[in-house]
């Protein structure tokens, strides 16, 4: 047999006395029945958000980029700080799914599916960003290299803008591959479990006509793992090559090695963040606290007090290069434009030190990690800290230039790149919420995999295992090949 | 499609199933099949399955990837249309990096999963057969395919002894055919639901 034997001193993944068909039951009951009114009202204010968002952009592109408070000196302002911001949000799922896999780490499977999904729904938010940035947006398919009429023209491909093209739509494809395929199975069951007619034929489709077969699962699994392994690089890549489109450049603040490692350890603790503010609220609302348990919550604020204080390093290295390099145009980027406080902008990077350096070292206590209201509090800071980081980059950078007759102080957003920005978060919870209406929040088959093994009813059958002397029980438990 | 004669046996528990293979097995029986709701590990192996190659497909479709995007990129900049950039080498390998990656990722990706669609012939519009409706919620569902020398009752005896807790013959479909899945009539009970 094959079933492992896990030891006492690890928290249960799931609480309660279940069994294979109580899992089904909990996870595939809110999906089952009608949604709240708490439900309703969210979805509302999401899709009148995302209207809101249309609108804006209607104006965008009716009228030009010049719609947005942008200038000469300030060519990427929110809708630049708002792509990053989303596609680092999406790193978390993808960090979730691939990399805690192949580290084995058992506690993802509680909130895999979700992030996954949150992951995928980020990166469409993301791609709209660079899309209308780009002005003549009916020209979008420009960006595709293609045998073309215009000479052909190519793109470039030595340029980090079309590696952006080439990185993000991968990691959408990657994703939403590796997400659906993961939710065949489990779609499979609640199609045989539907109760109405048109549920059965929809997700008789959806499911693909999934059966459970050995073989099937076994195939399944080998994809699983190098989707998983073909993903971990991949989600490297994606924020690498995002830094890639600064790095490369010339500006001041921007010009630096050690942007990769930084915006890749940022994308995951914003993430992170959002898997948080996501699952906090949905295992309350579904009633899912036995399956994402504090134990989840606990680890996940492991990973964003770990990433954070990645992220405080590099600011601090920043800093000291800008001071070590004796390189003035560094030097009065991030020691004027930035860390001084009443500098234009100064406001914003001390805002994002608060945010992203010093509020998350609260999580060296177990007693805040394990603390609910804490952890959902912390969890927006956190992304309101790493928009701003995102902010601080862009703008110190640029408002200020090699030409002070071009320097631009005041620039603030028009009502319009705002309505744009709160258009993604309308596009973003209208799609989540119709995920937790339609699908499965958590990964069911994946629960009933290690059901046995760390389930809290089951583990107390280990007490007699260990209280057995090691001898007899190496002997009982060990794996025969 | 032929339709073909079944024994089925549910278990309930994955410690009673794998004995119950291995003595199924060694009757001298063929199991078709063991559907399960989770992946069992072990269960491919109990059953005499061999390795899936999938991986090795993936593999493949990596480095098609790889040539694809070398190759296009060195012709479009070497052949097709010579860019100058700034006076720069027209093959400019390091910056094509990041683009041969993703295109690499893409293609393995994108395409192991059309062939594990292939290979399990799953497609939305597919249907198939199910032996039993809990095989994807609690049910371990062992299939054995009848032959004219096959006793039912003595299988059914020989599963019910190892642990099924419900067996059955079936005449059934072998394989898959385009349908929807609400022309079954045996909707999930709601008295189960409430």
């Amino acid at each position: 047999m094959h079933i492992k034997y896990e030891s006492q001193l690890r928290e249960p993944l799931v609480y309660g006395d279940k069994n294979f068909h109580q899992v089904t039951e909990d996870i595939l009951r809110p999906i089952e029945v009608k949604p709240s009114r708490l439900w309703y009202i969210g979805f509302f204010i999401a899709v009148t958000l995302l209207l809101f968002g249309v609108y804006s952009l209607y104006r965008e592109v009716t009228y030009g980029v010049g719609q947005w408070n942008l200038n000469k000196t300030i060519g990427w302002g929110w809708d630049i700080t708002n792509f990053v911001w989303w596609v680092g949000i999406g790193h978390a799922g993808t960090l979730i799914s691939a990399i805690l896999l192949l580290f084995r780490q058992g506690w993802r499977t509680g909130v895999n599916r979700a992030a996954e999904a949150m992951t995928i729904f980020a990166v469409m938010c993301a791609g709209q960003f660079p899309i209308f940035h780009m002005g003549r947006v009916w020209l979008a398919f420009f960006i595709m290299p293609y045998p073309n009429s215009r000479g052909p023209l190519w793109v470039n491909f030595n340029s980090p803008l079309l590696w952006d093209v080439f990185a993000i739509s991968t990691y959408f494809t990657v994703s939403l591959l590796f997400w659906y395929s993961g939710l065949i199975p489990d779609l499979a069951s609640v199609r045989d479990r539907a109760f109405t007619k048109l549920r059965k034929k929809l997700y008789g489709i959806a499911s693909f006509g999934w059966t459970g077969s050995t073989k099937h699962w076994q195939r399944h699994e080998s994809l699983s793992l190098v989707l998983a392994g073909l993903s971990t690089p991949l989600v490297l890549s994606v924020h690498t090559i995002v830094s890639f489109d600064f790095a490369t450049s010339v500006i001041p603040g921007w010009h630096t090695t050690i942007f990769p490692p930084y915006f890749v350890a940022g994308a995951i603790f914003s993430g992170f963040a959002m898997v948080q503010t996501l699952m906090l609220v949905v295992r309350k609302v579904f009633g899912l606290t036995d399956y994402i348990t504090i134990g989840h919550i606990e680890m996940m604020n492991k990973v964003i007090v770990l990433t954070g204080s990645i992220v405080g390093i590099a600011y601090l290295t920043e800093l000291f290069m800008g001071w070590y390099s004796q390189n003035k145009y560094e030097g009065y980027t991030f020691w004027y434009s930035r860390a001084y406080l009443f500098s234009p902008y100064g406001w914003s990077y001390w805002g994002m030190m608060a945010c992203n350096v010093l509020s998350p070292q609260i999580f060296w206590s177990k007693k805040m990690r394990r603390n609910v209201f804490v952890t959902f509090f912390m969890s927006i800071i956190v992304n309101i800290g790493m928009w701003f980081e995102r902010f601080v980059i862009i703008v110190t950078s640029l408002y200020r230039d090699y030409l002070p007759s071009s320097w631009s102080v005041y620039y603030s957003p028009s009502i319009w790149e705002i309505g744009f920005y709160a258009g993604t978060f309308g596009l973003f919870f209208t799609c989540f919420f119709l995920f937790a209406k339609y699908f499965p929040v958590i990964a069911v088959a994946e629960i009933k995999y290690v059901l046995k093994r760390s389930g809290e009813s089951y583990k107390t059958d280990m007490n007699t295992l260990e209280a057995q002397p090691l001898d007899k029980f190496i002997h009982d438990n060990a794996h025969a090949h | 499609m032929a339709q073909k004669k079944f024994v089925v046996g549910c278990f309930d528990n994955e410690n009673v199933l794998f004995p119950a293979v291995k003595q199924v097995r060694t009757a001298g029986y063929k199991i078709k099949d063991v559907y399960t709701p989770f992946a069992v590990h072990g269960l491919d192996h109990a059953l005499g399955m061999r390795e899936t190659s999938l991986h090795t497909a993936g593999f493949i479709y990596g480095i098609t990837g790889t040539t694809t995007a070398v190759s296009a990129i060195s012709w479009i900049f070497t052949k097709d249309w010579p860019l100058n950039i700034g006076g720069k080498p027209h093959f400019a390998l390091p910056a094509w990096v990041p683009i041969i990656f993703e295109l690499t990722v893409l293609f393995a990706a994108v395409g192991m999963v059309l062939t594990f669609c292939y290979l399990c012939q799953l497609a939305p519009g597919v249907k198939k057969h199910h032996f039993h409706k809990r095989a994807t919620d609690d049910l371990f569902v062992m299939v054995i395919e009848c032959t004219d020398k096959t006793n039912t009752e003595d299988l059914k005896a020989l599963l019910s002894a190892n642990g099924a807790i419900e067996t059955d013959v079936q005449v059934a479909e072998e394989g898959w055919w385009f349908g929807t899945y609400d022309k079954e009539d045996n909707l999930y009970n709601e008295k189960q639901l409430a």
